[in-house]
């Protein structure tokens, strides 16, 4: 058996990988006065980041088949005021909400999905009619922000933590209180979607699918796949994920308002480039744009650790990052061209 | 005792606007055989087969399947797939970034109890069917990384493994070298033993005669007759296909033979080079010229052509164009100088599928005009006319979109782009690559009738013969480097040699 040359996909997972851990030990070291070694600081990135990589294992999926959807930030807005709403002005259930929210996900992506598998229009634009229908509709029903605050249920939920097993990373604080570190509700869900995500793109034939339409989708319809199907099932997937995504949402901010997660959509296309996706389709991996979605998180704790940087330095650094990553990928690409 | 037959077709026909694209045509596969399907450009081979594949549909005819009741009627390539019937195309229709193995099984892979994908069997599966075919491969890496040849391989055992008993292969040696045909023979021969019925559909006559137990010959969408390969000599056979009688080939050269000795040189290149694709050259050029460039494919035949026409900008050496010294930074000025370039992959490179057969070849001469002055209307008819008549490019009108013709109708297209610019300097990089032999004449004599008229020619081709015929002097190349050039003595013999390079010993 030959010795298996490294795929280059691989090569830029591993790139995004070692820039997290460099990152963040360099955080460490910069910061470790400021409390930044603790573990709690890890699990917060996760805490504040949970809804954003719902998003991004939905956008990843998308994106393999070629496409792109940018709806999903004006969706999380919808989500979170359909369950504000719902809740504060008309006192219903948190779970029958929660499961209102990912029916109209799904029905939202069926829509999408619809336009783009079967009608033949380009994902963009049929996104961008969906991310303005999705702010509007959200303005509509309430143009003011609110607040959750009446309902137990919900607020029973988002308060809940799951403390570290083994007291693992636990510290004392100033006043030589125990602190052991914890996690909350969204993270649980967000690990879940990205394990399912990660099984479902390498297991199943949906999965195998996505990639072979971003490939080419030419070979997938010769070789007898329904190109159609298939992206009419990554849109719902999508929106699905991303309504999910919005409940996480909701739970860590507890209000809803018409300019809520605005620009969501594009951190999560940021997160899976960062994590080694392509926009051409067919070649990405969630467990990059879980990466890609820590190391976006990691700059702004860090820009937000430093106390007197503006936050928008982060923007910065992402965009820096962006063009790193994007103009290490058409080397590669250039690199694999020219071997043929 | 002849064996079964698996597919029959009667009576086929369809219209294409304006072309009766095939009329009532017939064609027999038999179990075990393999079956060349030939004729010009525009006989109707592609429509022949695309109706049986169900991707056009035909107007009249049946075609009855061994095994199925009644007549068969497909409407998908999936549907003809289900039914037994495979095709392999020229271009791989594979998905590059994902593994062989995957690619062998996509769709039907193996699941496990809990219904997802069984890696481990499947590359397993995979493995051994590779095996089988004696390819050495390690099927978990991606696709990409492999060659085209071994790409069209696990293509055919995608098909074959589908449990196929019509297999048809549409051109699939138009983008191999001679080394991997070989092995693509091997296969077919293999699979013919196993009872697979083959369709081959190609322009290489040798091939033909290679592998080949029968023949069936189209002309202008008619059926002219079907031989057992015995009863049909190439001569024959090229008759049969142009429905007259072959003209001799290798006398087109003779009446035109001009004296070049007190000619100017167009093209002086020194020290020319690209780093990763050619070492250091050099190469001169005079008017009325024909030069061939000849070497195996990836030899650099391309890729000095090239970086002559500034598509890769020569890194090194100095170049004078007509005598005054020259830089040139890209295929814009290359064209200001009154250079054309035909490009080898027309599909890529070459046509523009949505605009029409008139525009297509105004395109280079607006180019250079600069796009503020429009050619007028009346002018770009003429034009287009004049080249259509010229070049006999078959086409509904000038009107019509260049996707509608067939290959060989388009590349011609797109020769008269390059002539419409009046170039002095042309390089045809496989100009007659996928078309049949009659407008592989045309084209060697216009090419001969340019020289005439002063203009440099740089022919590029993979046929040796070809070149014999339309070149004065070949230059010879062998993996990125310039070997020699060849004047006197131009026999097959010789520039075979000169290409294998090594000892001459036979």
């Amino acid at each position: 058996m030959k010795k298996k040359s490294m795929n280059s996909n691989t090569v830029l997972l591993l790139i995004t990988i070692a820039l997290f851990v460099v990152m963040y030990a360099a955080g460490c070291v910069v910061y470790g006065d400021k409390g930044f070694t603790h573990l709690q600081t890890f699990l917060n990135i996760l805490i504040n980041n949970s809804g954003l990589l719902c998003v991004a294992c939905g956008m990843t999926c998308v994106m393999l088949t070629g496409g792109i959807d940018i709806s999903v930030g004006s969706l999380i807005a919808l989500d979170c005021m359909i369950l504000a709403v719902g809740m504060e002005h008309k006192g219903m259930n948190a779970a029958v909400l929660c499961i209102l929210v990912l029916l109209m996900g799904i029905v939202f992506g069926a829509v999408q999905g619809f336009f783009i598998g079967y009608l033949d229009i380009q994902p963009f634009i049929v996104t961008m009619a969906g991310m303005f229908f999705a702010r509007g509709m959200t303005a509509v029903i309430c143009s003011d922000q609110v607040s959750i605050r009446s309902n137990e249920l919900f607020v029973k939920l988002a308060n809940m933590k799951f403390q570290i097993p083994f007291e693992i990373g636990a510290y004392l604080n100033k006043k030589g209180k125990l602190q052991i570190p914890f996690v909350r509700i969204p993270v649980i869900i967000a690990l879940v979607v990205l394990v399912v995500i990660f099984l479902v793109l390498r297991y199943t034939k949906f999965g195998r699918s996505l990639y072979a339409v971003g490939g080419s989708e030419q070979s997938a319809a010769m070789m007898g796949l329904d190109v159609k199907k298939t992206k009419l099932k990554a849109y719902i997937l999508s929106s699905f994920l991303c309504s999910i995504g919005g409940i996480c949402f909701c739970m860590n901010t507890m209000s809803a308002s018409v300019a809520h997660a605005t620009g969501l959509e594009m951190d999560a296309i940021a997160s899976a480039v960062i994590g080694g996706t392509l926009l051409t389709g067919g070649v990405g991996n969630v467990v990059g744009s879980f990466f890609g979605v820590m190391i976006t998180g990691t700059i702004s704790t860090l820009v937000k650790t430093n106390g007197k940087l503006l936050s928008s330095w982060s923007n910065i650094a992402v965009a820096a990052l962006l063009c790193f990553f994007i103009v290490l990928q058409s080397i590669f690409a250039m690199v694999k061209s020219r071997k043929k | 005792m002849e064996n079964k037959v698996i597919l029959t077709m009667r009576g086929i026909s369809m219209t294409f606007p304006g072309v009766k694209a095939l009329d009532h045509v017939d064609f027999t596969l038999r179990q075990g055989e393999i079956h060349a399907l030939m004729g010009e450009n525009g006989a109707g081979k592609s429509t022949l087969i695309k109706c049986l594949t169900g991707i056009n549909a035909f107007e009249s005819g049946e075609i009855r399947v061994d095994g199925i009741e009644g007549p068969v009627v497909n409407h998908s390539t999936l549907d003809a797939q289900k039914k037994g019937i495979s095709t392999v195309y020229q271009e791989v229709n594979l998905c590059p970034n994902l593994s062989v193995a995957e690619n062998l099984f996509i769709g039907r892979e193996p699941r496990t109890k809990i219904g997802t994908i069984n890696r481990r069997e499947m590359n397993t599966r995979a493995a051994a069917i590779m095996k089988e075919l004696q390819i050495d491969i390690d099927v978990t890496e991606n696709l990409e990384n492999f060659s085209l040849a071994i790409q069209q391989m696990i293509a055919i055992a995608r098909a074959v493994d589908m449990e196929c008993k019509v297999l048809i292969l549409d051109e699939p040696t138009s983008s191999l070298d001679d080394h991997e045909v070989e092995k693509l023979f091997i296969l077919m021969n293999k699979l013919k033993a196993q009872g697979v019925g083959i369709i081959f559909v190609t322009h290489f006559l040798e091939q033909v005669y290679a592998v080949c137990d029968r023949i069936t010959v189209l002309r202008n969408g008619q059926l002219v007759g079907e031989y057992p390969i015995a009863d049909l000599p190439r001569v024959k056979l090229v008759a049969a296909m142009m429905g007259k009688d072959f003209d001799d080939l290798a006398s087109i050269k003779g009446d035109m033979a001009v004296d070049l000795s007190h000619a100017d040189y167009y093209i002086e290149a020194q020290g020319l080079s690209h780093k990763g694709t050619i070492k250091p050259f050099d190469f001169t050029i005079k008017k009325g010229e024909v030069v061939g460039l000849t070497g195996l494919l990836g030899s650099g035949r391309t890729e000095l052509a090239r970086v002559l026409y500034g598509a890769d900008k020569a890194q090194t050496g100095t170049m004078k164009v007509n005598g005054k010294e020259v830089k040139i930074n890209a295929p814009i000025e290359a064209m200001q100088l009154g250079m054309g370039l035909l490009p080898d992959d027309r599909k890529a490179e070459g046509i523009i599928a949505d605009l029409s057969v008139r525009e297509n070849i105004i395109l280079a001469m607006q180019a250079k005009q600069g796009v503020f002055r429009q050619i007028s209307m009346k002018e770009q008819q003429e034009i287009a006319d004049k080249y259509i008549e010229m070049l006999s490019i078959k086409t509904a009108s000038r009107e019509t979109l260049i996707r509608q013709l067939s290959g060989g109708n388009q590349q011609k297209v797109i020769l008269a782009r390059w002539l419409a610019t009046d170039p002095d300097f042309l390089i045809l990089d496989e100009p007659t690559r996928g078309i049949d032999i009659g407008t592989k004449t045309e084209i060697q004599k216009l090419v001969l009738k340019l020289a005439k008229e002063g203009k440099s020619i740089i022919f590029i081709s993979s046929e040796i013969e070809e070149m014999l015929r339309t070149c004065s002097r070949m230059v010879v190349l062998r993996d990125g480097v310039k070997v020699g050039e060849l004047t006197d003595e131009l026999t097959q013999n010789h520039v075979m040699q000169a290409i294998a390079g090594g000892d001459t010993d036979e």
